[in-house]
């Protein structure tokens, strides 16, 4: 079989176009790139729609935490503690059990003319349920990012936009934010990139790959278990990570770059591409 | 250990029920698995310190290929996912070893040890040998597990050691040089003692991660907290002694309180050192920014 047809046949294998039945055995590497390939589908799908929904959750809960009114700080002090300080591959887990004792045939919410009823069936399904989790996740480690940005945004800024009669939210959003972000952007940078890594666990916790489409390791520890041999698809599986990792790092380098556009090129703060392990 | 009224389940109700349930067998050694996660902590956190001491030294060394060699092992955790890691090292060891002993202790068979869709390796050189005891397998599989986690924190300590190195003031160190001291007794009396309070805030933060990679012995086939969770849970007929239905919800939410529990005082105990050791106290209070931590490992 050509790597041509291979391609053809499993390159969209993870979304279930194509040939139905995984290849056996004689797996050539070709099978194996490409199967590998398909699934990097599902990382990117659930890595994209997390990180951008987050963003906005991110910057809500950010807001919340710096807020003056304990009901508005504890409940969101909470959420980011619950969801930054118990591991993810537990969360999986427990949102996987948590969506299957829902009534099967949705939940009805009367409402004053007519009955709405929603549809449970999905969130036990990796794409909804799975993203539902990576989304909450990556809200909350980046709202920890985001509230550390907040607390730094110099206090002459904020007195300055007062001076100019800047209140409320022209004043978040001319000021405090734009700031907010440049002093976040490296950090979030690598919370992208992290949350990119954590997509490669959803198929191994609680959520099962329906009709075995899955992502990019669950495909990759297929081939591993019927070819029995770890040292040709966890490699391959390693190769695309980087390569989107990389691609990640120029996305938000370039966002970096526009966000610091008014600074004078020698000034511009660099995104720092190593886990900021050390502050 | 089991309670006297304990005698007949199907006798029993509300919460003598349930203190009996709790008592079984199997819930015992669910309350022993907690035990692997802290033997799991106990064992990789020193050995990933070593590891990451080794890789922040061959980063720095000035023989070229070690440095290399450092850099590398450093920055493969940043592109690859820390569970194909996972994933990948404990087999990975498991078939460099059976090949190596497969080459010692039979060295008349020739055949390759790749046949289609098998690993193929003589009898005398699998590991453990076929005749072992159960408690041998499970140990070789959380030793491989230890392995894999030392080698992925590993490299992430050697990042944190490697900029905590780097962080101390050069004037120190000149200093230090200036009093005439050779450079390696610069770097024990010096730079040494003075990384570990820049290395601090990332040490805190590798073992909040490492606490989190725990429930991940579970994918690779150790009896861990998630796997009893998974077990107890499923629903149980009444052929069983103590029949319910899938309770998984609980045992999970269990094992999530438990985890919030041990970062919670993690993160208590790390900020006393951090106060203790801080380098500047005025500054630090001042600064009242907590660090943001980074969100690998999760």
């Amino acid at each position: 079989m050509s790597c041509v047809q291979i391609i053809a046949d499993f390159g969209l294998r993870s979304i279930g176009i194509g040939e139905r039945i995984l290849p056996k055995k004689d797996i050539s590497i070709c099978e194996q790139i490409v199967l590998i390939g398909s699934g990097m589908l599902w990382n990117l799908y659930f890595a994209i729609l997390a990180v951008v929904l987050g963003f906005f959750l991110a910057t809500a809960l950010a807001v919340a935490r710096n807020s003056n009114s304990l009901l508005i700080r504890k409940p969101a002090d909470w959420f980011v503690f619950l969801f930054r300080g118990s591991p993810l591959f537990i969360q999986f887990f427990f949102a996987y059990e948590l969506f299957s004792v829902l009534p099967r045939n949705g939940i009805d919410i009367p409402l004053v003319l007519t009955t709405i009823t929603i549809d449970t069936s999905w969130l036990t399904k990796a794409w909804l349920g799975a993203l539902i989790v990576l989304f909450l996740n990556t809200s909350a480690y980046s709202a920890e990012i985001f509230y550390g940005a907040l607390r730094a945004v110099p206090k002459g800024d904020l007195e300055a936009a007062d001076a100019y009669g800047f209140s409320g939210l022209t004043k978040f959003r001319k000021i405090i934010w734009p700031t907010l972000l440049r002093l976040a952007w490296p950090s979030y940078t690598n919370e992208a990139i992290f949350l990119f890594h954590a997509t490669a666990l959803v198929f191994f916790s609680g959520f099962p790959a329906w009709r075995q489409k899955g992502d990019a390791l669950y495909y990759a520890s297929y081939l591993a278990e019927k070819t029995y041999n770890p040292f040709i698809p966890y490699p391959i599986a390693a190769v695309y990570f980087i390569a989107f990792t990389l691609l990640i790092i120029l996305l938000f380098n370039a966002a970096n770059k526009r966000l610091n556009r008014h600074l004078p090129s020698n000034e511009q703060r660099r995104v720092r591409y190593k886990p900021n392990l050390v502050r | 250990m089991s309670l006297q009224y304990c005698a007949d389940p199907s006798l029993l109700h509300g919460w003598q029920w349930l203190s009996c349930y709790l008592l079984t067998p199997k819930h015992q050694l669910f309350y022993t698995s907690f035990l692997v996660v802290f033997a799991l902590l106990a064992i990789t956190a020193p050995v990933v310190l070593l590891l990451g001491f080794a890789g922040a030294m061959a980063k720095r060394s000035s023989f070229l290929p070690l440095r290399w060699f450092g850099s590398i092992y450093t920055s493969m955790v940043r592109g690859v996912p820390d569970v194909i890691f996972f994933l990948f090292v404990p087999i990975a060891l498991d078939q460099l070893v059976e090949y190596a002993r497969h080459k010692i202790k039979c060295p008349d068979i020739t055949a390759p040890v790749y046949q289609g869709s098998d690993f193929i390796v003589c009898a005398a050189a699998k590991m453990p040998t076929s005749n072992a005891d159960a408690w041998v397998h499970q140990l070789w599989g959380f030793s491989l597990a230890v392995i894999a986690f030392s080698i992925v924190f590993g490299a992430f300590a050697a990042n944190t050691i490697h900029g905590a190195l780097q962080a101390v003031p050069h004037n120190q160190l000149e200093t230090a040089r200036a009093y005439g001291m050779s450079d390696s007794q610069v770097f024990r009396r010096v730079h040494l003692p003075q990384m570990w309070t820049y290395a601090l805030p990332g040490l805190s933060n590798l073992w909040m991660i490492l606490v989190k990679a725990t429930p991940l012995l579970f994918l690779l086939g150790v009896e861990d907290i998630v796997y009893w969770a998974r077990e107890l849970g499923g629903a149980k007929t009444s052929y069983f002694e103590y029949p319910h239905p899938d309770w998984r919800l609980w045992y999970f939410l269990a094992l999530l309180v438990f985890y919030l529990l041990l970062t919670w005082l993690s993160g208590k105990f790390f900020a006393r050192l951090t106060d203790k050791f801080s380098v500047d106290k005025s500054r630090s209070k001042a600064n009242s920014i907590k660090p943001t931590l980074i969100g690998i490992g999760r």
